[in-house]
C-alpha cells in the first residue's frame, strides 16, 4: 500500500502522478497508520504552503524559484485549460525576487503567512495592478483602483497573485461557459466542464498552475467547481470575509471563497482572508481563529477521531436526479466517517427543493439592480449614441452577454409593482423557512453532507442551450447560501468518464461560523481517505 | 475617467423628478423676499413684500370664489457632515467637479456603502424637532431608476420603514400677512443619498457629469397636504429652513440646493371632500419664489375650473420661472414610476436604543417653536417675538441679553432698533459684531439709572458695536456721564440764555416755541449729557422766573 498523501508529495517534488491507483464506488477507508509516516514532516498536515514556506525558511528554494516552477506548467497546461483571463507573469516574477531580497535580508520576519504562495483570483475581485472584467466584455479593459479586501489581506500576508481567473460572466452561470472571453476546460477531461461560476479558480488548482486560489460562491459557484476538478473549496459562512472588491451578483448571498489542493492550504487561507472589514457593513465582526493550527495531523490521530460526531446525510440529495455513481461515492464517503468514529444519520430538510427556485427570483433581483452600474457612463465600454437611452441600451446589449441579460430580465420582472409580493417577497419567506429547517437540522446534527453537485463534470456546451437543467445542477449548493451557512467541499471519490474518471466532491455544512469544524472534519477525512489522488492527468502527461 | 462627456443627449430627456437638477448655477440669484419681522433668512434686505401680500390677496379672493387649494410639500435637506453618507468623501459646494469622489460614491465594482452614523444622528435630531416617531429599527432600500448623475443606477433611500414618521410643525404666520399658528402634519422624514448633477454644454451637444455631489447625506421630509396657500407653504419651508440651522444639521441654503422643496398643488371646490387633480411645481429658489409660484398655480387652476376645463389639469410636473412669474410644463406623467424598491442588502438595519433617542433629545437646543412661546410669555409683541426667535444667532444674543438682567422689551427694542439697522447698513449678523450681551444690558442699565441719558447710549452702542469695550470704559474715556447736578445745568442754561439775548426778548413777547430752541442750545453746550428731565425743568423755571 503507497503511503498516504502520496499525492500531495509527488506534486511538491514534481514527480508525476501516475498510474493512479484507486478503487471506485467504495469505501475507500483504510485502516489507520499505527505509527506516523516517515515521510511526513511533522505538523498539521499535507500543504504546498507549509511546503513552501519551510523551503524558503531554510532557504532550500527560492521564491523565484518556486514561482518559475508554477509558471512553466501554467505556460504548459493553459493552451488546454484556459484557466485564466489574464497572467500577471512578469509582476509575480518580480514579487518573487523582491521576496527573496527581503527573505536574504530580513530573514524569517519577512516572511508572512503565505509567503511566496502563488494565488489566483477571480476575476470578479478587484485588483489595483490588474484589470479586472468580472468575466464580461462591458468591463473590458477595466482596471480598479484598489484591490478587493481578501486580496489586499493575501497580498499584505505575502502572496503573490499569479493572475485573474475565469468565471462565468459576474457569477452567473454553473459551467464558466458563460464567460465572455473564453471557455474554461476541466483539467479531467477537457471535453468537459470545469464548473462554475469560479471555475477558473477551480481548474487552476487542480491543474497546479496556482497554489491556491479565490472564488466567490452565490449559489454554490466554489462548491460545485471544486467538486467537478477535484479540488477542495471553502464556502464560508456569509459575512466572514469581507466582499469589499467583489463585484457584486446577489449581495446577500455573495461570499468569498477560497481553493486549494488540500484542506489545510484551504484552512490557512481563510485564517488570512477572514475577519471584519471596515468596508463592508455586512462582514462579521466573529473572532477569527487560526484554522490552520486546529487541525490535528494524520500522525496525531486517535483511532477514532470523529468520535462523538453527529453526522446528517440529507435525504434529499440523494434521491432522483442525482447520478447514481455520485450517490454511491457519497455513500462511501459516509461509511468512510462512520469509521472514523462519527455517527450517520440520513436527515431529512422538507423545504430543500424550495431553495432553487427562492433562489433564482432572489438571486436575479438582486443581480437586476447591481448591475445597474454597469451603463457604460462611467467607466467600461460605452456605445456612442443619439440620446441617453440609446446609449444605455447600446452599451448594455453589447456589453452584457446572454445568460446575464436573462437574469436582469428575471430580477427586474420579480421586483416590478404587482409582481414583488408574489415573487420577492414569498422567495424571502421561502429564504427564512430553508433556513429555519437547517438550523433544527444542525440541532441534531454538528454537520450535514450531500454532494455537491447531483453529476460530475459533464460536456462543454451539454447544458449551454438549456438554462433550466443546467439551474437544477445547482439544487445541492444553493440553500446553504440562502441559509447564509459555511460549507467545504472536499474530493471523495470518482465516477467513470474521462480517461482517469471524474472526482467527485462531499460537501460538508455547518452551523454559522463553524469552519474551524469544517476544517478539522475535512483534514480527517482528507487525510485518511488513502487509496485516491485527485492529481488530474494533465499533469501526468509531461 | 470620471469625467464622461455624454454625447448628443437630448436635454429635455434630462429633467427628472428626482434630481435637483434646478439648483445648479444655471440660474443668477434671485431676490428673497423679505417680511420685515418675518425673519426669513434673507440676504436682501428690500425686495417687495408688496406683490407676495397681493398674490396672497389674490389667492384669497379665488377662495372666496369657492375654491380651496391643497398643498402638500416634499423637502430636501442636505446634511452638513463633514463626509458624504456612504463613504469617507468630503463635500464641498462649489469644489473642482469630480474632485471629492472615490470608487465608493463613484459606483465602481466591488464597491460597498458603509453608512455615516452621524446621518442617523441628524435624522433622529430632526425627527425629533418635527415631533416625529422615532423607527427604532428601520432599513436602507434600492431606488432604482437609470440617469447619468446616479452612479449606482439606484439610489439608497428608505421605503417602507422611515427613520421618523407622523409628526407635526408648528409656526407662526407673520403679521403682515396675516398673522396666525398653525399646525402642518408631517408624513414622514426618511434618509438618502443625493445624486451628482449634470453640466449641459452652451450648445447642448454634450452633457458632462459632476459626482461630487453624489453619495451626499439628505433628509427628505414629506408634509401632509395641510397648507391651503403660498404664503403658509414658503413659511413651513422657512420654519423647516430655521429648524436645520437650529440644530446645526445642515446650512439650509436654497441657493446652493442644500434645502429645496417640490410642490404638490392641488385645488377643489370647498365643501368637496376628495383632492383635485395634484401638480407638482419645482424650481423655486427661494421662500419668496415658492409663495408667488404656488399662488401662480392656484389661480391658473382656479381658472381652468371656472372655465369648465378642469380636465386640463392634468398630473405633470411644472417649473417655476421666475422672470415670466409662471409655471409651465416640464414633463406630463405617463402613468406611475416604478422604482422597484427593494431592501438594500449592503446595509444591516438601523437599531436605535432608546437611551440613544434620549441622549439626542437632551443635547437638542431649544427650538423656534418653544422659543417664540417662550417670549409670547415674556409680554412682547408677535412681531418683536417672531423677529427674535427666528433666527438662531439673534435669539441667542436676546436671551443672553436678559440673563445679564436687562428688560424684555428694551432689549427687544434695542437689539430690532439701532443694532438691527446697524447690522444691515455694514451687512453683519449680530455673531459678528463686537458689541455683547453683557454690555447690551451694562447700557440698558446705564440709561435706566440715569448714569446717561438714551442719546448717549445710542452713541455708546455704535462704538461698542465697532470697537468693542464696555460701557463703563466708553462712559469715562469720553467723559459721557450725565450732568444731574442741578447747580452745573443752571449755569449753562444762564450762559445760553445770556448769549442769546435777541432770543430770550422774542421768547418773551410770547414765542415760546423758542423753548426748544433753547433746550437744544444747553444740549449742545453740555455735549449732549445734560440730563434731559432737570435741562427742561431748570430751563422752563430760568424762561419763567426771570420774567
Amino acid at each position: 500500500m503507497p503511503p498516504p498523501l502520496q499525492a500531495h508529495r509527488m506534486l511538491l517534488s514534481h514527480r508525476r502522478a501516475s498510474p493512479i491507483p484507486r478503487r471506485r464506488f467504495t469505501a475507500a477507508v483504510s485502516s489507520l497508520p499505527s505509527a506516523p509516516a516517515k515521510t511526513l514532516a511533522p505538523g498539521p498536515g499535507p500543504s504546498s504552503i507549509l511546503s513552501i514556506r519551510e523551503s524558503l525558511l531554510s532557504g532550500e528554494r527560492t521564491a523565484a524559484d518556486i514561482t518559475a516552477e508554477y509558471l512553466s506548467r501554467l505556460r504548459r497546461t493553459e493552451p488546454i485549460v484556459r484557466s485564466f483571463i489574464h497572467v500577471a507573469d512578469a509582476a509575480a516574477e518580480r514579487e518573487a525576487q523582491e521576496l527573496d531580497r527581503r527573505i536574504a535580508s530580513g530573514g524569517q520576519d519577512a516572511v508572512g503567512p503565505l509567503a511566496g504562495v502563488l494565488v489566483g483570483v477571480k476575476d470578479n475581485l478587484c485588483t489595483a495592478n490588474m484589470p479586472s472584467t468580472g468575466g464580461s466584455r462591458i468591463l473590458d479593459g477595466y482596471q480598479p483602483a484598489y484591490d478587493a479586501t481578501a486580496v489586499r489581506r493575501l497580498r499584505e500576508a505575502g502572496a503573490i497573485v499569479v493572475g485573474k481567473t475565469n468565471l462565468d460572466e459576474f457569477g452567473m452561470g454553473s459551467t464558466t461557459e458563460g464567460s465572455g472571453f473564453q471557455v474554461t476546460t476541466n483539467p479531467w477531461d477537457d471535453s468537459r466542464v470545469p464548473g462554475g461560476s469560479s471555475g477558473g479558480s477551480a481548474s487552476a488548482v487542480s491543474a497546479r498552475q496556482c497554489v491556491v486560489s479565490l472564488g466567490s460562491d452565490t449559489g454554490g459557484s466554489v462548491r460545485q467547481p471544486a467538486s467537478f476538478c477535484g479540488v477542495v473549496g471553502l464556502k464560508p459562512t456569509y459575512g466572514r470575509v469581507s466582499r469589499y472588491g467583489l463585484m457584486a451578483y446577489a449581495s446577500s448571498l455573495d461570499v468569498v471563497g477560497c481553493f486549494g489542493s488540500s484542506v489545510v492550504d484551504t484552512a490557512t487561507m481563510l485564517s488570512v482572508i477572514a475577519g471584519h472589514d471596515k468596508m463592508d457593513s455586512t462582514s462579521s465582526s466573529h473572532d477569527v481563529p487560526d484554522y490552520r493550527s486546529d487541525l490535528v495531523s494524520l500522525n496525531l490521530l486517535e483511532s477514532k477521531p470523529l468520535n462523538n460526531l453527529r453526522i446528517g446525510i440529507i435525504q434529499e440529495t440523494l434521491g432522483d436526479g442525482v447520478d447514481t455513481g455520485v450517490i454511491s461515492s457519497i455513500k462511501a464517503a459516509a461509511s468512510h466517517l462512520e469509521q472514523l468514529g462519527s455517527v450517520v444519520e440520513e436527515v431529512s430538510l422538507p423545504s430543500f427543493s424550495l431553495g432553487l427556485p427562492a433562489y433564482y427570483i432572489l438571486a436575479s433581483s438582486e443581480a437586476s439592480s447591481n448591475l445597474s452600474r454597469y451603463d457604460g457612463i462611467r467607466y467600461g465600454r460605452q456605445v456612442s449614441a443619439d440620446d441617453l437611452n440609446e446609449l444605455y441600451g447600446d452599451s448594455r446589449s453589447n456589453g452584457l452577454g446572454h445568460e446575464v441579460k436573462m437574469r436582469i430580465l428575471m430580477g427586474t420582472y420579480a421586483l416590478s409593482a404587482g409582481y414583488y409580493d408574489a415573487y420577492y417577497k414569498r422567495a424571502q419567506q421561502v429564504r427564512t423557512l430553508v433556513k429555519k429547517s437547517f438550523e433544527e437540522a444542525l440541532r441534531r446534527y454538528d454537520i450535514l453532507v450531500s454532494p455537491a453537485a447531483p453529476s460530475a463534470a459533464y460536456k462543454i456546451g451539454e447544458k449551454a442551450n438549456d438554462p433550466l437543467a443546467m439551474y437544477a445542477g445547482d439544487i445541492m449548493t444553493v440553500n446553504v447560501n440562502l441559509a447564509g451557512l459555511p460549507a467545504l467541499v472536499v474530493p471523495c471519490g470518482f465516477v467513470d468518464g474521462g480517461s482517469a474518471g471524474l472526482p467527485v466532491g462531499l460537501q460538508m455544512i455547518g452551523s454559522p461560523f463553524s469552519e474551524g469544524n469544517l476544517l478539522r472534519v475535512g483534514h480527517i477525512f482528507e487525510q485518511t481517505l488513502q487509496d485516491f489522488s485527485f492529481v488530474p492527468p494533465l499533469l501526468a502527461d509531461s | 475617467m470620471a469625467l464622461t462627456l455624454l454625447r448628443g443627449i437630448r436635454t429635455p430627456t434630462l429633467f427628472r423628478t428626482n434630481v435637483g437638477l434646478f439648483c445648479t448655477a444655471r440660474h443668477p440669484p434671485l431676490a428673497h423676499f423679505t417680511t420685515r419681522a418675518g425673519g426669513m433668512q434673507t440676504t436682501e434686505p428690500k425686495a417687495a413684500p408688496k406683490s407676495i401680500q397681493q398674490a396672497t390677496k389674490e389667492a384669497a379672493e379665488h377662495k372666496t370664489r369657492g375654491f380651496e387649494a391643497v398643498i402638500g410639500i416634499e423637502t430636501h435637506v442636505q446634511l452638513s457632515t463633514i463626509t458624504k453618507a456612504f463613504c469617507s468623501c468630503p463635500y464641498n459646494y462649489g469644489s473642482q467637479p469630480n474632485s471629492t469622489v472615490c470608487p465608493t460614491c463613484m459606483g465602481h465594482p466591488g464597491t460597498l456603502p458603509v453608512l455615516n452614523a452621524k446621518v442617523v444622528d441628524c435624522a433622529v435630531k430632526l425627527g425629533l424637532a418635527l415631533n416625529c416617531e422615532i423607527s427604532m429599527t428601520s432599513k436602507f432600500d434600492r431606488k432604482q431608476y437609470f440617469y447619468p448623475d446616479l452612479p449606482k443606477g439606484y439610489q439608497i433611500s428608505q421605503f417602507d420603514i422611515p427613520i421618523a414618521e407622523k409628526g407635526y410643525l408648528d409656526l407662526d404666520l407673520p403679521v403682515e400677512f396675516g398673522g396666525g399658528h398653525r399646525r402642518f402634519g408631517i408624513t414622514r422624514v426618511h434618509m438618502e443619498e443625493d445624486a451628482g448633477k449634470l453640466l449641459h454644454s452652451e450648445s447642448g451637444s454634450y452633457s458632462q457629469v459632476d459626482l461630487n455631489r453624489a453619495g451626499v447625506p439628505l433628509l427628505e421630509i414629506v408634509s401632509e397636504p395641510d397648507m391651503r396657500t403660498g404664503i403658509e407653504a414658503a413659511e413651513y419651508g422657512a420654519e423647516i429652513q430655521r429648524l436645520v440651522r437650529y440644530l446645526g444639521v445642515g446650512n439650509g441654503n436654497m441657493q446652493e440646493g442644500s434645502l429645496r422643496c417640490d410642490v404638490n398643488v392641488s385645488v377643489r371646490p370647498i365643501g368637496q371632500p376628495e383632492f383635485g387633480t395634484k401638480v407638482e411645481v419645482k424650481n423655486m429658489n427661494s421662500f419668496s419664489e415658492i409663495s408667488r409660484a404656488i399662488d401662480y398655480e392656484i389661480s391658473r387652476q382656479i381658472l381652468l375650473h371656472k372655465e369648465s376645463q378642469a380636465d386640463q389639469i392634468v398630473q405633470e410636473t411644472r417649473l417655476w420661472d421666475e422672470s415670466s412669474q409662471k409655471t409651465f410644463t416640464m414633463r406630463k406623467k405617463e402613468g406611475l414610476a416604478d422604482y422597484r424598491y427593494f431592501p438594500e442588502p449592503d446595509l444591516p438595519e438601523v437599531v436605535l436604543t432608546s437611551e440613544y433617542i434620549d441622549e439626542i433629545r437632551n443635547s437638542m437646543p431649544e427650538l423656534p417653536e418653544a422659543k417664540r412661546r417662550r417670549y409670547e410669555n415674556m409680554g412682547l409683541s408677535m412681531q418683536d417675538v417672531i423677529f427674535l426667535a427666528n433666527d438662531d444667532n439673534v435669539a441667542h444674543f436676546f436671551d443672553a441679553t436678559l440673563e445679564r438682567g436687562a428688560d424684555a422689551k428694551l432689549a427687544a427694542n434695542w437689539i430690532m432698533g439701532d443694532i438691527t439697522a446697524y447690522l444691515k447698513n455694514e451687512k453683519l449678523s449680530i455673531d459678528e459684531i463686537k458689541l455683547t450681551p453683557l454690555e447690551l444690558s451694562e447700557l440698558i442699565a446705564s440709561i435706566k439709572n440715569g448714569t446717561i441719558n438714551g442719546k448717549i447710549g445710542k452713541e455708546i452702542l455704535v462704538e461698542l458695536i465697532a470697537k468693542g469695550g464696555t460701557v463703563k470704559s466708553v462712559i469715562e474715556e469720553k467723559d459721557l456721564v450725565q450732568i444731574a447736578d442741578p447747580a452745573a445745568i443752571e449755569a449753562i442754561v444762564d450762559q445760553v440764555l445770556a448769549d442769546n439775548p435777541k432770543q430770550l426778548e422774542q421768547y418773551r413777547a410770547g414765542k415760546t416755541k423758542l423753548q426748544g430752541f433753547f433746550a437744544g442750545q444747553v444740549m449742545k453746550a453740555s455735549k449732549g449729557k445734560a440730563s434731559p428731565v432737570l435741562l427742561n425743568k431748570i430751563l422752563a423755571e430760568k424762561l419763567k422766573g426771570n420774567q
